[in-house]
């Protein structure tokens, strides 16, 4: 059991910044995000974007961004729990009870949802008869490469996910790389790799391509694939792998009862509480008149949640507005020496 | 204001008046429409406004800048007349123009 003030539900920079705050008026936090970094949609949508409009910084990257972040919340001392979805919710006397998918329990004071447009999820294939291979023949991500080898394998996608793994299985497996048009998504090195490997034989590259159906009893055996000006093929294929990219879920907060606007939570512009007291919602999941999603206002909304969080976690003291440049207590916590 | 005609995968055709300036991702969230998610808020860095466009139009639209079509490859069934329709912009020109909506988005 992980017995701490607040749990943040998501790493990217709204709850990045919503940690800091609540350090600096001296609450503890841990957070949980279901991707394997922090940094949220800035890390896993754009890394090497520049954003322009965050203040006082003309230009940075999504990834410089959450750098920045991680370097200014450094003091406090953060627990991060990554790859984990929260799933339960319980309310136990003054305090919730919080279960993740990985079966990790947090005893909180107060929750802030900082999710985004919900929990990334992998793209999947659209034909329905495909879905009961997942986890055995089909994946969309892979853990254990081993289980390829001396395989055929059909990859699907253009982004670097599908050009990496084509490169890198074609050493030990017979690779089939099937994608909707000539252009790829992916880094320019990758698709000359992939064309020189084609060239050679050790991958063959099928373009304009899209899947159709795909034939198996238990296993995978083949899949069937259809052009764009209707000739199809049937290539035989021990493993399909699927690379769309990912998708957003709100996922089990959807259940917890709190009041969802087309997929944002409602909150007030006080505190960014929701309709459950002690649970709070901020950045581009919450939704209020005048709601800009921003990266700007998550850092605002999560200061304002942070001493929301405070009479929930300290009922019996009070909190008292103080500025970093002059306050001893939040300069300790900060672990600045003078 | 621009007519545009969105069908949705329930067989229904809504027609809204879009103000010129919008984009036609705005007009099917602003009217209600079923069946455009608009994740990312019109920024292209998702695939959830995927519509496709009445073939007749096709050559009548702003030509797609890069990365729409990366965006595409993400999305749910995309086809040769697959847009994303934050990133088409009504005017007087689009007056009229028809989308059809996927059955889902993601």
């Amino acid at each position: 059991m992980n017995k701490t003030d607040v749990l943040i539900i998501g790493a990217g920079p709204t709850g990045l910044f919503c940690a800091h705050q609540l350090g600096i008026i001296g609450l503890s936090c841990e957070i949980v995000d279901n991707l394997d970094k922090a940094g949220g949609q800035c890390i896993e949508l754009y890394p090497d974007k520049p954003i322009y409009d965050i203040p006082a910084l003309p230009k940075c990257t999504g990834e410089e961004l959450t750098d920045n972040l991680l370097q200014q919340i450094k003091p406090f001392k953060v627990k991060f729990h990554l790859n984990e979805r929260v799933e339960q919710l319980k309310k136990i006397e003054n305090r919730w009870n919080i279960k993740t998918s990985g079966g990790i329990e947090f005893d909180v004071a107060a929750i802030v949802i900082a999710g985004g447009v919900g929990s990334f999820e992998p793209r999947k294939f659209s034909i329905k008869e495909i879905e009961k291979f997942e986890g055995t023949s089909l994946f969309y991500s892979i853990k254990d490469k081993s289980i390829f080898k001396d395989k055929t394998i059909s990859i699907f996608g253009g982004g670097d996910s599908a050009l990496d793994w084509a490169v890198e299985l074609s050493n030990t497996s017979k690779v089939n790389l099937i994608h909707r048009r000539d252009g790829f998504s992916g880094a320019e090195s990758s698709v000359q790799k992939v064309k020189e490997l084609d060239e050679k034989g050790k991958i063959k590259l099928f373009t304009k391509f899209q899947i159709e159906s795909v034939i198996g009893e238990k296993n995978i055996e083949s899949v069937k694939i259809k052009h764009d000006e209707g000739e199809t093929k049937e290539i035989k294929s021990d493993y399909v792998l699927g690379f769309f990219g990912l998708i957003m879920q709100l996922g089990p907060i959807l259940e917890w009862g709190l009041n969802i606007n087309k997929k944002t939570i409602e909150v007030n512009t006080e505190n960014f509480e929701t309709n459950i007291n002690g649970i709070f919602a901020i950045g581009d999941i919450c939704s209020y008149p005048g709601k800009l999603k921003l990266i700007l206002s998550g850092f605002h909304e999560g200061a304002l949640a942070a001493r929301g969080c405070f009479k929930y976690a300290k009922p019996d003291e009070k909190l008292r507005f103080e500025f970093t440049t002059t306050s001893k207590a939040a300069q300790e916590r900060l672990g600045i020496k003078k | 204001m621009a007519k545009i005609i969105y069908h949705t995968h329930d067989n229904k055709t809504h027609t809204v008046d879009v103000q010129k300036g919008l984009t036609v991702m705005e007009g099917a969230i602003q009217n209600d429409i079923p069946g455009i998610d608009a994740d990312c808020g019109g920024g292209m860095a998702c695939a959830t406004c995927h519509v496709y466009v009445k073939e007749e139009w096709l050559d009548k639209l702003p030509i797609k800048e890069d990365g729409e079509e990366d965006m595409l490859d993400m999305a749910f069934e995309p086809k040769k007349n697959s847009r994303l329709s934050c990133q088409l912009i009504v005017s007087d020109e689009l007056d009229g123009l028809e989308v059809n909506i996927p059955s889902k988005q993601s």
